[in-house]
């Protein structure tokens, strides 16, 4: 059985323009010691998906309307967001790593106070135990020196050191999950390989699952086993690595992966972009958001709702057209 | 050499870092530590590195937004390196520049065609309203917006578009060269591809449109760039064709940078080697002696800390600048 099984997650913004549907039924699940990616533009639903699996969606203006989380066999949505199951869960079994290592961390407070403040709190450990527990923690996230710069705060550590306090921090009380928010945006390629590194060698040891969760494909190629694409809050494709990689089957994925330029492809490849905008999720029509910019639409897409999400062969998608017969 | 546009020779900018109420100066940050490099009519030199490497200082020096503290900067034949502010409006019109945040880079309150057709105005390029009307328009249709929305002021458009309107800005002053910095890095993954290729149509349109493109996005540089310049600490490690630079990248930097890039394909991906380096870039304040890349390289030997490698060609204009590749 799946570690975390989340159930047609669906979590509305109630705003002043309109209803947002920003996570509209999302299903996905991930397993003990696996690596899953969460794909998507900004805007697609994919960090708030995250963050409502942990009820960390500020409310009002969001709500979670719908939808299971298990975890534990329990369904965490059942519990209230403030009570003391959420709060052992979060941080305590499963952690996140944070979009922005510049403001996730408090400025007033030192690294070691920050990262005592977990030990303390999930494990009941006493100030000398705190101490060892964090300095151990910061030579495995690979911080030169951890002895020293325990006491240092985050203004003095440069942006790919905070993220790895960040994951220190996330890793504190062994969660059985981690959830890396866009782990590597703010910082530069040779740091993001050695922090990716770093995570991926968490997973090996302790068997912890991870979602990173990012807009770079390329990262979910090299890390991820499986892979969920989201486009307009909800999953259009997922299957294994292996398969979507190969052979693509929503439009939409076929478009992310034609129009980003790879470092081994042929001189002179004309990169295929995706016509058109990402849509505004205010008040959506109910067909596929996608048929605006999709160019592989058929007339059936125009009448029918937003197809659901089907298996073939291995993959789920959300299409009503069979893009490996259909040549542009 | 005629077709040289651009020809940069021992190009160094160093910021004085200062202290106190007499401002002295107690050490310096050498940005732009002794760059040289040319650019072709017609042709796209890439200039990757990771943050701090130089590399938008060195464009904003080339566009003589600071006056370098040496080197040698040839544009079109004319030395522009010291030249006074006055001289240079004229140059500085053949190479306009692109930025990075198409939102900071629009006065809010100015409509998207007075923001086009400003340099047109500035450089007295047009001779009656009329012409300028058309000219501001033909540039809209130009760079694909339709030239109804001239009226329209930045916030209404999408983050592509505001780029697009920073593009037709470039264009309006008739340039041999635009400097593109970070130009695609604040769009989503399918709008850069939009205009990724909205470059390249031009670039073709406008016989002879040189890019300098800085990025630190490494497959962007090198699928539009003809060349490509790795910099590293201020310095040019590499220099290359782009081809080359992926099929055979000589300097240890290069290779790390290039290995550290995921390519979307999980074949490919499963073959690779990665080469995780050591540490951090340290920084320019206090950069390593001699090589500023030995402390973190794979390769490096005691006399990396004492010599300077400088940019030399191994053949076929592939230029590398460390002691153990030559």
């Amino acid at each position: 059985m799946a570690l975390l099984t989340v159930e047609n997650l669906k979590t509305y913004f109630h705003t002043d323009f309109g209803l947002v549907k920003a996570v509209d039924g999302v299903s996905y699940e991930i397993n003990e010691g696996e690596i899953v990616g969460i794909v998507g533009e900004s805007g697609c639903g994919k960090s708030v998906t995250q963050l409502s699996t942990l009820q960390l969606i500020a409310s009002p203006p969001g709500r979670i309307e719908d939808g299971k989380v298990f975890f534990d066999g329990q369904n965490l949505l059942d519990f209230p967001a403030n009570g003391p199951e959420m709060r052992a869960t979060r941080g305590g079994k499963i952690a996140m790593i944070f979009q922005e290592p510049m403001t996730s961390l408090n400025p007033t407070l030192s690294v070691f106070q920050q990262l005592s403040e977990m030990l303390a709190l999930h494990l009941q450990m006493d100030k000398e135990t705190q101490r060892n527990r964090a300095i151990e923690l910061l030579t495995q996230v690979g911080i030169p020196d951890a002895k020293r710069r325990i006491d240092d705060y985050p203004y003095q550590f440069s942006g790919g050191m905070r993220q790895r306090v960040m994951i220190a921090m996330a890793l504190s009380c062994n969660p059985k999950i981690l959830i890396a928010d866009e782990p590597t945006t703010a910082v530069d390629v040779t740091t993001q390989a050695q922090l990716l590194l770093v995570m991926q060698n968490m997973v090996k040891q302790y068997h912890t699952s991870l979602i990173i969760v990012t807009h770079n494909l390329g990262v979910v190629a090299r890390y991820a086993e499986r892979i969920y694409v989201m486009y307009a809050g909800r999953i259009v494709e997922s299957g294994s690595c292996d398969d979507i990689f190969n052979q693509p089957k929503h439009p939409y994925t076929i478009g992310l992966l034609k129009c980003v330029p790879r470092l081994d492809e042929e001189e002179d490849r004309r990169l295929v972009p995706i016509e058109g905008l990402p849509p505004n999720l205010i008040d959506m029509p109910p067909t596929c958001a996608f048929l605006p910019r999709c160019p592989y639409s058929i007339d059936k897409c125009k009448e029918e709702l937003w197809p659901p999400l089907e298996l073939v062969d291995r993959q789920y998608v959300s299409c009503y057209v069979d893009t490996t017969q259909k040549t542009l | 050499m005629d077709d040289t546009l651009l020809e940069v020779k021992g190009l160094k900018m160093y910021f004085p870092v200062t202290r106190g109420l007499l401002r002295r100066k107690i050490a310096e940050v050498k940005a732009v530590d002794d760059v040289s490099f040319h650019v072709k009519t017609g042709e796209t030199l890439g200039l990757v590195g990771e943050t701090g490497c130089g590399k938008t200082t060195t464009g904003r020096c080339i566009l003589r937004l600071y006056r370098p503290t040496a080197g040698q900067i040839v544009f079109e034949g004319h030395d522009i390196s010291y030249s006074k502010e006055n001289q240079i409006r004229s140059t500085r019109r053949k190479m306009p520049l692109i930025f990075q945040d198409p939102y900071g880079s629009l006065d809010p309150r100015q409509s998207a065609g007075s923001i086009v057709g400003e340099p047109i105005k500035f450089h007295k390029l047009v001779l009656n309203k009329q012409e300028y009307n058309e000219r501001v328009a033909n540039l809209f249709r130009m760079v694909g917006l339709d030239p109804n929305m001239i009226n329209r002021v930045p916030h209404e458009f999408s983050g592509g578009q505001r780029q697009r309107i920073g593009i037709a800005r470039a264009l309006a002053c008739e340039p041999s060269m635009i400097v593109c910095d970070e130009p695609i890095s604040a769009l989503d993954v399918s709008i850069q591809s939009q205009i990724i290729n909205l470059l390249e149509d031009l670039q073709k349109e406008f016989k002879g449109l040189s890019y300098i493109f800085i990025a630190h996005d490494l497959s962007v540089v090198r699928h539009i760039s003809d060349r490509v310049a790795v910099m590293y600490l201020g310095r040019i490690v590499e220099l290359t064709e782009s081809k080359k630079l992926y099929d055979n990248p000589l300097h240890p930097y290069t290779q790390a940078l290039i290995s550290a890039v995921p390519i979307p394909d999980r074949k490919v991906e499963k073959q690779r080697q990665q080469i995780i380096l050591k540490g951090e870039v340290p920084s320019p304040l206090n950069p390593p002696s001699g090589c500023h890349f030995h402390p973190r390289c794979p390769i490096a030997g005691p006399e990396c800390s004492e010599i300077v490698p400088s940019l030399s060609d191994v053949g076929d204009g592939h230029e590398v600048a460390c002691i153990k590749v030559q």
